[in-house]
């Protein structure tokens, strides 16, 4: 599922030069979207390094003295020096008694981690393929027809057949979720190629006698870095969602690792009397995923002013 | 017009062929022997091989790949490993719920979308389009199955509106069929919501900068008039492009929908035979969701024609 950007939201493909610095420039990064989203993405990533000292417990610990109870239960827990100390679930246990809080803190880790390296592995596949089929005529007709067929598949569908067909773990959900991604790197890598390489900067290049792979680095790839920024914030978005789906119907992480999607999985059996197994996870969720859209629109609108002056 | 769409109708076939090759070697090259995991754990290793005689899994992979377009060619999708039942035919049983959800999804998502995209551009920059816009992007972040299970607790745990789960065939009544219909329709359309309103308002946006708009209003006409007839029409074909575009979105949403709410339909079926490594079902599942997709980006590019008599091809 590609909950990304529509199609038509092509941004200006000579978006890469406002990447320089000038005051204006600046400015347009302080927008609420972006300022908004950064905040929350930094604190999501702040809880999640920091969980071990956030008054958490081991997050696989099982517990079968405290199964499914209500956010706020404490219990005493006898340390090894016979003291008793109050240890509390602020969000409540799951039926094996493992800390919800616990849990959903060090589950961000795998979120961000998935968000992050999907984007970063996708762009970096979609933007080599992409400039290729953009610039190489004879290459592109394969590429271009390989990635229609790989859109066609829908993108749960090919994930999800693609994690629970090889062994579980999280390289390969993330291989998993990169695959589905990449075609629509490639199509807007390729589309803003197809423009830029008609340019007079271009055939100025080609005619100085510049060779194709320092012309492709040197003056077509730098065009698609904005809209490839925009493209990853829309793809890691995309990501998260798509662990946690595929956490959910148990074919993502293994089940005791901490994730989002895990913890609402485990939550699914006891929902009608256990709810906040499923509502802290989602809320954490939606809240990572919605600052990072934000951050995307955000970015969109900074880096494609033009954009902004036909909507806004 | 006719021309066009022959050819457009042709260039669906190599897509489709790629999509046959990549299902295929997607789920032959991965480890997992399903001989051995049809036989179960009781099995003989003499067990295991009849099995994998009898379904051909011991032929070279190439000719495998060749009996089975044979066989697709002819409409048959082959033998389910795990439902012991022919693919088609289970397919068939499974086929009118999704129908259903999707169908009243769309149906749901364009009527709720559409007003809201066409109010938050005649009414830009206010409140109203600020709410839109903030709802536009909280729908893109939520996962479906959040939405899912919140409609549960609220309207059929809470309020004890509707039923919490399960499905009823329209066969057996309206109201059931309706009744258990609504939840999953409502929160597998949020994200359509939120995908149809914001291409609305943004195509809106466009249109209403435009002279005829300014003639319109300038005769007189209400605004009722001037957004529904000259304005909507003009910006329909990106609004029909992402609905289009939409299926594919809805296709994956049916299948985490369908968990959420316990219902008997192929998205359920996809994941039971991911999960059973039922190669046949998933081949043919995941054929037949490809082949919707690129026959709804058909009729996206046919209805084009229809809504803008401008593109001519």
């Amino acid at each position: 599922m590609s909950v990304g950007l529509p199609v038509d939201d092509v941004p200006d493909p000579l978006g890469g030069a406002l990447l320089a610095r000038s005051a204006v420039q600046r400015r347009r990064f302080w927008n609420p979207a972006i300022v908004g989203g950064a905040a929350v993405l930094v604190f999501m990533l702040a809880i999640s390094l920091a969980a071990p000292w956030l008054g958490t417990m081991d997050p696989k610990a099982i517990n079968p003295a405290v199964r499914n109870k209500l956010p706020g239960f404490s219990e005493s827990v006898r340390a090894a020096d016979g003291r008793t100390s109050e240890a509390v679930h602020r969000m409540g246990t799951d039926s094996l008694g493992r800390d919800i809080y616990s849990r959903v803190l060090y589950g961000a880790r795998a979120s961000l981690l998935v968000g992050s390296s999907v984007a970063i592995i996708s762009i970096g596949v979609g933007l080599v393929l992409g400039l290729l089929a953009g610039y190489l005529r004879w290459l592109d007709a394969v590429v271009m027809r390989f990635m229609d067929g790989l859109m066609a598949i829908p993108a749960i569908l090919l994930a999800i057949a693609l994690v629970s067909l090889s062994s579980a773990g999280l390289g390969a959900v993330i291989v998993a979720i990169v695959i589905p991604e990449i075609p629509r790197v490639v199509r807007l890598v390729r589309s803003i190629v197809l423009s830029v390489r008609e340019e007079p900067f271009v055939e100025a290049a080609i005619a100085a006698g510049t060779r194709t792979l320092p012309l492709i680095a040197r003056h077509i790839m730098p065009s698609t870095l904005a809209p490839l920024i925009v493209q990853a914030t829309y793809v890691a978005a995309s990501a998260m969602l798509i662990e946690a789906i595929l956490s959910f119907l148990g074919v993502g992480i293994p089940p005791e690792t901490p994730t989002w999607g895990n913890i609402m999985a485990e939550g699914r059996a006891l929902f009608r009397v256990f709810p906040h197994n499923i509502l802290f996870p989602g809320t954490f969720l939606a809240l990572t995923v919605l600052a990072v859209n934000m951050l995307g629109d955000g970015l969109r609108d900074a880096l494609d002013p033009r954009f902004v002056e036909r909507t806004a | 017009m006719i021309a066009y769409i022959l050819r457009r109708v042709l260039a669906t076939v190599p897509v489709m062929a790629i999509v046959a090759v990549l299902v295929f070697s997607m789920l032959r090259f991965t480890p997992g022997d399903p001989a051995a995991i049809i036989a179960g754990s009781s099995a003989t290793t003499q067990d295991v091989i009849d099995i994998r005689q009898k379904l051909g899994l011991d032929e070279p992979v190439a000719t495998q790949f060749f009996i089975w377009l044979r066989h697709l060619a002819v409409g048959d999708l082959g033998e389910s490993f795990f439902f012991k039942k022919p693919v088609a035919e289970l397919i068939g049983d499974r086929l009118e719920p999704t129908l259903a959800l999707a169908t009243s999804t769309m149906i749901l998502a364009i009527l709720i979308a559409v007003p809201l995209g066409v109010l938050a551009a005649w009414k830009r920059g206010t409140w109203i389009d600020r709410l839109v816009m903030g709802f536009s992007v909280l729908g893109f972040s939520v996962p479906v199955f959040v939405i899912g299970y919140s409609l549960i607790y609220v309207f059929a745990i809470r309020l004890n509106w509707l039923p919490v789960q399960g499905y009823q065939p329209i066969a057996q009544g309206l109201g059931g069929f309706l009744q258990r219909l609504v939840l999953p329709s409502l929160s597998l359309a949020v994200i359509y919501v939120a995908l149809i309103a914001r291409i609305t308002r943004t195509s809106m946006l466009e249109v209403l900068h435009q002279d005829y708009i300014r003639t319109a209003k300038a005769k007189g006409l209400g605004n009722r008039a001037v957004l529904m007839h000259h304005a909507l029409r003009n910006a329909a074909v990106p609004i029909v492009t992402v609905i289009g575009i939409g299926i594919a979105l809805l296709i994956g949403g049916v299948v985490v929908t369908e968990s959420v709410f316990s219902i008997p339909g192929l998205g359920r079926l996809t994941v039971d035979a991911v999960l059973a490594r039922d190669y046949p079902t998933v081949q043919a599942v995941i054929l037949l969701f490809s082949l919707v997709y690129v026959v709804m980006n058909l009729l996206v590019d046919v209805a084009y024609t229809v809504l803008d008599p401008r593109i001519r091809y």
